[in-house]
């Protein structure tokens, strides 16, 4: 896609193409399923959850599947977005500007590219947790054909991990709905106002105008 | 008419004491327990019979590995099984160790440390630790959490299993079927106390009549103590009898997951939900037609 194909009538702008939001929804229904299933067994107070998603023992049976899907969606997303996800010297600038970002000061806060230091932070840690919760998931699933130590360990890091992933996701949630008015339907519709652009994607933005300029 | 009246005791042909005679049978809220002395099993697997006879499990094909073993493990549908282990002594002679191998009850199971399931493994007040099959999930945590490597995953069912202690048996005032069976008194069953008293009597008697200097009783400490307890003729070296573990207990990643961890998840998931639901009273959403032109205090201004 050329960049003008990201600038849409009626002053939107293509955020996120069909594919991309795919990928997403994809991560994010196994995830939410593999959440409430993992939370059922998480705490005998929360163990109501499974018997209304069909049992404890439908949910530990479909749960390591819900995993495999999810695992292969944050593969895809690996795929399509680690090139876009280094960190440069403009998200170590953004990051400093941290308390602005969060009291919504958005004048003082660095222009970002396509994505900001924080998006690249969620998807690098989505991404490692996701391998650590693949890899320890897998012996869990098979109990038996693992020695016991390396039970032992997986027993440990499947819940610390998936602990991250639930600060990081209820963060994503948060910002994604609630905060960042326009951020849901750019992953939905996929388009957001060039206002949303300049405001929290500015760098991106400028380039993609500049780019389709037939001045330049 | 109470099937403890079909408590055996006398035996015809039977040498030593019948298993668990004169013990005291008034087992309500006392601990009970089964007594292995590894010394005067002959390995002849009628307690394995037994098992399999009283709780009904089908019997599944086996390998023979050159070992008088009945199979390599126990298994979802074989709860009792004789480890058998030859042995080689310093000065060269030769022994076969047998040892009978199922759930040793712990009193501090990890078993039902591990397990997720809401009443899925019990704990009576007499001691035995019995699975609750109907309200198993199958995940497997408890085979991760036995010290013992006891519970076993039933392919078919996808639910694990293991020995009972015959549950059912001792709650009519029975010993358990594989003690019945035992011809030569190797099996005993009564309550904790008397059981250790008896062990360590024959753990006396083969140090001071048997030149066995080493004989003692397997109780382990990390996990409570047992409800299974071992009269070995050499307490210092028990993984020798089919890997009984020296020093068993509840595994310390499986603690460190139940106990801190979850406090501070719980903590951290709820403070998380606090703080964002503050931070959106406190400042409020970003909101999508703000002019993005970086005027200070733009408010809300609009699309472009």
């Amino acid at each position: 896609m050329g960049a003008s194909d990201y600038l849409l009538p009626n002053n939107r702008v293509l955020r996120y193409n069909f594919r991309e939001r795919m990928i997403h929804w994809s991560a994010a229904v196994s995830y939410v399923y593999l959440l409430l299933t993992g939370l059922a067994f998480w705490s005998p107070w929360l163990s109501w959850i499974a018997v209304v998603l069909g049992g404890g023992w439908v949910s530990a049976r479909l749960h390591p599947w819900a995993g495999l899907i999810f695992t292969f969606a944050v593969l895809l997303m690996y795929a399509q977005w680690a090139d876009q996800m280094h960190e440069t010297p403009a998200d170590k600038a953004w990051w400093a500007a941290m308390n602005h970002y969060i009291s919504n000061e958005d004048e003082q806060v660095p222009p970002a590219g396509r994505f900001n230091g924080g998006q690249k932070f969620l998807f690098w840690s989505f991404f490692w947790c996701g391998i650590l919760l693949l890899l320890s998931g897998v012996v869990l699933w098979y109990p038996v054909q693992f020695p016991a130590a390396v039970r032992l360990v997986a027993i440990f890091i499947h819940p610390v991990a998936a602990l991250i992933t639930i600060g990081l996701f209820m963060l994503h949630v948060y910002m994604g709905t609630a905060y960042e008015r326009g951020a849901f339907g750019s992953v939905i519709r996929g388009d957001v106002s060039r206002a949303f652009a300049m405001r929290h994607h500015r760098t991106w933005f400028e380039d993609l105008v500049r780019a389709a300029s037939p001045r330049k | 008419m109470s099937q403890a009246t079909l408590r055996i005791q006398k035996i015809s042909g039977h040498a030593g004491a019948v298993s668990g005679a004169g013990m005291q049978r008034d087992m309500k809220e006392k601990q009970v327990c089964k007594l292995v002395d590894t010394t005067t099993c002959i390995g002849c697997k009628a307690c394995e019979i037994a098992c399999q006879e009283w709780n009904d499990l089908p019997f599944a094909a086996t390998s023979f590995n050159n070992t008088y073993q009945t199979m390599p493990d126990t298994s979802w549908n074989y709860w009792n099984l004789i480890r058998f282990q030859e042995h080689t002594r310093e000065d060269g002679t030769f022994m076969w160790l047998m040892r009978k191998d199922q759930c040793m009850h712990c009193a501090d199971p990890g078993c039902l440390e591990a397990c997720p399931a809401d009443g899925a493994i019990v704990q009576y007040s007499n001691g035995i630790v019995d699975f609750q099959t109907a309200n198993c999930i199958g995940c497997g945590y408890c085979i991760t959490g036995c010290p013992f490597n006891i519970p076993k995953f039933n392919p078919a069912t996808r639910k694990v299993q293991k020995c009972t202690l015959c549950a059912d048996r001792v709650a009519e005032n029975l010993e358990p079927a594989c003690i019945k069976a035992c011809p030569t008194g190797c099996l005993h069953f009564g309550t904790k106390d008397d059981m250790k008293d008896l062990a360590n009597r024959r753990a006396k008697q083969l140090r001071e009549n048997y030149n066995w200097a080493n004989a003692g009783v397997y109780d382990p400490e990390g996990v409570g103590g047992t409800g299974v307890i071992y009269v070995l003729h050499d307490t210092t070296k028990p993984e020798l009898y089919g890997g009984l573990p020296a020093n068993p207990s509840v595994p310390w990643t499986v603690k460190l997951w139940k106990h801190p961890l979850k406090w501070l998840g719980n903590l951290a998931m709820i403070g998380g939900a606090i703080g964002l639901f503050t931070h959106y009273l406190r400042f409020g959403p970003k909101l999508e037609h703000k002019n993005g032109d970086g005027a200070a205090g733009g408010g809300q201004g609009g699309a472009h």
